[in-house]
This record gives C-alpha cells, structure tokens and sequence, in this order.
C-alpha cells in the first residue's frame, strides 16, 4: 500500500464529513492556535524587553548602593568620588566611561502645561556611556556643570507635552519646581518602552540637581553607570570596580555595600521570566491538546465502528493488519494535521490582531511568529493525532474479518 | 500441485456463544477439482456460512485440516491468511461490498494495492471491468451504479488477482432476475475462460441447477 494513496483516501475520508471533521479538530485548531498565537506575542515581548535593555547602552555596568542578598546597617552611600575613583585608568583598566546620576520624579511646566517627569542629574560622560544622540542643541558641558547652571535636556515626549513639538524649543525657559531653566536640547526619540521610558526625561548638570532639585547629602549619588571596553571585559570590569569600592568603603570581606548589575543580569532576568512563561504556555497549549487529542480519538473510536463493514471487506480482499491500521492512523493524522495547519492560521490571525491593537494603543509590542514555532506546532498536531489514533487504529486493525463482514 | 484445487478433511467448527458451544460443523470432508462450479445449498443454521467463511480462508477451523492449492492453512498467522486471501480467493457477496465514496476504478485496484501490484494496476483493472462489461462506467462510483453493475464491479474486484477460486455467498439475491442471470453469466463466463473454479453458497435451486454439483448441507454435515 502506498502512503500517497492512503493519504487520498484519508483526505476523502475527512472531506466526505465535513461538519464532523471540523467539529473533531477543533480542540487542535483551538490549542495550537492560542500555543502560536501566544509563543508570538512572548516573543513579540521578549524582543521588546531586550531591546529596551540594549537600547540602554553597551558593555554597561550599574553600581548602587546597599546589598540585595544581605542586611547592611548603614550601607555607605555612592559618591562622587566613588565614581572618580572608578574611572582610574590604572586601577580599573577595564572601564572606558563612568556616568554617576542621581534620579527623581520632578515638576516641569511651560506656559501653564505641566507634568510629572522623571528628572536625571548627570556629568558630562552621560551621553557617551548611554549612547545619547541629541535631535537639537547640545549637551551639558563642564562649564554648565561648575557654575551650576540653570540648563535642561529634554526627553521627546516632555518637549511634546510642553510645546507640542519636538524641535526648535532649544533657548526656551521651563520651569521646573518652580525654578526657570533654559532648555538647551532636545533627546533623539528611541521608542519609549519599559520601566525607565527614555524619551520622558529631563536631564540637568548634577551639581545643579544636587543643590537645587534632588538634594542628596553631600556629593551621594544614586547610580553609577559604567562602560567596560569590550563584552569581554564586562566581567573583569566588575572585579575592578568592586575591588576600588572595597578599598574606598572599608567594608569587611563579603559585606560589599554596593551591588553591580551588568546589562547581561538584567538581560538573563528577563529571559528568564518569558522563559517561565513560555513554559506556562506550553502547559495550557500541551492541556488543550491533550483535549483535542482525545476528541479526535473518539471520533476515530465511532469511524471504526461505523466502518466495521468496510474493514472487513477490506481484510477479505487481502488487508493485513498494518495496512489497516495504517489506514486509520494516516486519517487521524492528517486530521490533527489539518486541524493544525488550521491553527496555525488561526494563531497568525491572534497575533496579526494583537499587534494591530498593540500599535493603536502605542504599546511597543510586535508579535512575531517563529518558523520555528509553526514547525513545532505542525509536527506536535501530527504527533498527537498519530498518538491518540493508535488505539482506534489497532482497534480496528484486531477485528475478526468474519465478524466484521456480518456486522450491521 | 495437489489435483485439488479444495481439499477439506473432516472439518469441525465450535462457537462460543455466550456459554452456549455451537456445533457449526460436525466434520464436513470435500474435495473440489480446478475449473469445477459447485454449490453449497442448505437451510439456515445447516453451516454453510461457517463452510463458506474456511473455505475462503475467512475463518480456521477447530479441527480438521484444509488445503487451498495445496496449502495448509489451519496453522497459518492472520497476516498469512490475508495474502492467501488476496492471491487465491475472489469474494463476490450478496450486498456487493463496494466502497461507496470510491470508484468502480478504485474499487477493482484495491486487492492488488494490497497485493504491491503498482505496474500496470489501473490497466489491470480496466481491463477486469471490461470483462464484466463495464467499461464504460470506470469513473462512477457504486451510487451511481444499477444493482447489478454494482455486483459487476465485485465481480471484478474478485477476478482481478487471478484467483484459483471464486466464493460467491448468495451472489444474485439482492438482484432482479434479469440482472441476476447477467451476473451468473458472466460468472460462467469467467469459468469457462479461466478455467477458475466457481464455488456458490445459495438457497436458490435455479442457480443449483446451473452448477455441475451440489453439497447439501445439514446440521453441520454433508447430506447424501
């Protein structure tokens, strides 16, 4: 028996009862269409997640104060000269650039708009260590940072909501808390995603933010952001970085009271969580299937019974068992197949959806389906009919030619 | 070769049902020569299903011994039984047994796909509903088909592997008697060209009186 003509058959089969087979599949078509649909807005999610982390900058390393693994009393806070003292050519060879910063939530207005942002007090190695491009005017400079200065970088979507337009606001007075500042440039839009949205910010000298707007006591700041020459030296990097803040904190051995992140922690943090809800997924996809699975094994259960006459005419004219077996198992096969296929299409349809609904509420979400994905899905759909249609199949296979010749 | 194209020897068949034993046969010996047509007559219950279903390799019986071409078949696996079934056996039924969503073509191609036949099949099958007299109606499947063009497709189906017998159970009951008398012609036909042995099981005398013997049968044994 050749499989192409028992494919044909099995097609026939299928098609001669339509209603009844889209009814069997669509357990399959249901849970392989959620598994693409879903494993394409994980991915969708995950790409976003990542990006947004490298979009940061590259090679990065972040150094706060305080332990996340151990209690501290009193944790010294990061300084200034903690961030000098990292940037030593000689005693961390690793580090190319040091950004200390310190952060807060501030009140920037214009003309009577107003509006929370997040406020930034930065050197003048912030652009280069976060990959800053400027749309306008330019950055804050060492003078602007000894005098104190007054002058503001702002995020795209503060300049937005201020003046409702991204250029030519350079040389414009804001206020923020209250205080007049000159804008002096305006950030390249990255797409703002995630947690720390980098196009609603405002940047200023951190002397000015120290004295006048995020007041810290004496020269603590909050971050310090490193880059390491090269994703080699990340790891090296981190060594040295800890080593100086050792020395300079006087802290006893274990008990650091500095944490550093590296852009590859966070990186690995949020693979891990998509990676845990991929394997959620896969557990409902792998239930519904299991669903779908035994619907069609039912349904292949009654088609052996309906067809018993059929069979027996079958083992008459010379059927073995594995060519009726074969018979039934090519059917529920490319029914699950089908049913599959189906799905896969129904999946894309989610996610095409998903996406739509994603890019008209201006979420950064691009579901992608994987080949990869619809690989699996075919060969998982086909795996579970060939799977749940092996006991009608021997069912079928085992019956008596005499019996089943006579049964009505 | 035996001379024999059938060779039965005291061939006993027991049933369970239920509880019950049936005595389907009680020892029924008979021998067939090649190219005869013989038919197997008796009351309801007398066996001659049971006859019908070890001759046609169906069924083993319980005990006695049965050669088909000079093959022993009582010990022979399921699988074997099929492919003695596919080579040496034609089945022509009384409710046809067609596949009803296939056509006659297919139908007739079927004992060879299981045979492994791929050359030449559909000439083969073309030319054994041609010899039934239906070469014109290839391509319709059975729905399409008069009562007695259907039993033309299963007489084809039944030929087309060359078998050295032909088992027909009741093969005009469910036709007019014109149709009937098609068909048992072209059975006679298909004796006198091929010399294959025709083995009818009836209650139909006229048929009986075509057929150069007859074993009655009763309550499981040969009569007379």
């Amino acid at each position: 028996m050749e499989l192409w003509q028992n494919i044909l058959e099995a097609l026939d089969s299928i098609l001669s009862n339509k209603v009844r087979s889209g009814l069997t599949v669509l357990g399959i078509v249901i849970g392989v269409g959620a598994v693409i649909a879903m494993l394409a807005i994980g991915t969708g999610a995950q790409e976003t997640i990542t990006g947004s982390i490298s979009d940061i900058g590259t090679n990065l390393l972040f150094v706060m104060r305080g332990s996340v693994s151990e209690e501290l009393r009193n944790p010294k806070p990061l300084t200034l000269g903690d961030a000098q003292a990292i940037d030593d050519p000689f005693a961390a060879p690793s580090v190319v650039g040091v950004a200390p910063m310190i952060q807060g939530t501030i009140k920037v207005g214009y003309a009577g708009e107003s509006s929370f942002t997040q406020g930034l007090g930065v050197t003048v190695d912030y652009p280069a260590v976060r990959n800053v491009d400027l749309l306008e005017g330019e950055f804050i400079s060492d003078v602007h940072m000894l005098g104190r200065s007054a002058v503001a970088i702002l995020g795209p979507d503060v300049a937005e909501v201020l003046f409702g337009r991204v250029e030519g606001v350079v040389g414009e007075t804001i206020r923020i808390e209250g205080q007049p500042f000159r804008v002096i440039g305006v950030k390249m839009p990255k797409g703002g995603a995630g947690f720390q949205n980098p196009d609603d910010q405002v940047l200023i000298p951190m002397t000015t933010a120290q004295t006048r707007l995020l007041r810290r006591s004496r020269d603590a700041v909050d971050v310090i952001l490193v880059q390491a020459l090269s994703a080699e030296s990340v790891a090296s990097a981190n060594e040295e970085i800890a080593a100086i803040l050792r020395v300079r904190h006087q802290t006893p051995i274990g008990e650091d009271d500095f944490t550093i992140f590296t852009q590859e922690d966070f990186l690995e943090t949020a693979r891990g969580i998509t990676n845990v809800l991929t394997i959620f997924l896969g557990g409902i996809a792998g239930i519904s299937l299991l669903v779908g699975g035994i619907g069609i094994m039912n349904i292949m259960l009654v088609s052996v019974t309906e067809r018993t006459r059929e069979i027996g005419l079958r083992k008459a004219v010379g059927a073995r068992k594995r060519d009726i077996m074969l018979q039934f198992l090519t059917e529920s096969a490319l029914l699950s197949l089908v049913g599959g296929l189906i799905g896969i299409m129904l999946g894309w349809g989610l996610s095409e959806l998903v996406g739509a609904i994603a890019a008209a509420s201006d979420a950064n979400l691009y579901p992608t389906i994987s080949l990869d994905a619809v690989l699996l899905a075919t060969l998982f759909s086909t795996a579970v009919g060939l799977f749940f249609g092996l006991y009608p199949a021997k069912r079928a296979a085992d019956l008596e030619p005499v019996e089943a010749l006579r049964y009505e | 070769m035996s001379e024999w194209v059938i060779e039965a020897e005291d061939l006993i068949k027991i049933y369970l049902m239920g509880e019950v034993e049936v005595h389907a046969l009680r020892g029924v010996s008979l021998r067939i020569a090649p190219g005869e047509v013989i038919s197997i007559m008796g009351p309801s219950g007398s066996g001659k299903s049971t006859l019908m279903n070890i001759i046609g390799c169906l069924d083993r019986p319980t005990d006695g011994t049965y050669h088909l071409n000079g093959q022993e078949t009582s010990d022979l696996s399921d699988d074997q039984l099929a492919e003695i079934r596919n080579r040496m056996v034609g089945f022509v039924f009384q409710t046809f047994n067609l596949l009803g969503r296939q056509t006659a073509l297919a139908n007739v191609e079927l004992p060879m796909r299981y045979a492994g036949v791929t050359n030449g099949r559909r000439k083969r099958a073309i030319e054994a509903l041609k010899a039934v007299g239906l070469g014109d109606r290839i391509r319709h499947r059975p729905n399409e088909l008069s009562g007695g063009e259907q039993q033309r497709v299963a007489i084809a189906r039944a030929l087309v592997n060359n078998p050295a017998i032909i088992l027909a159970d009741e093969p005009t009951g469910n036709l007019d008697s014109k149709s009937g008398e098609e068909v048992m012609n072209i059975l006679l036909g298909l004796n006198e060209k091929y010399e294959t042995t025709l083995v009818f099981v009836t209650h139909d005398p006229e048929i009986a009186a075509i057929t150069q013997r007859v074993i009655m049968l009763k309550d499981g044994r040969v009569e007379g």
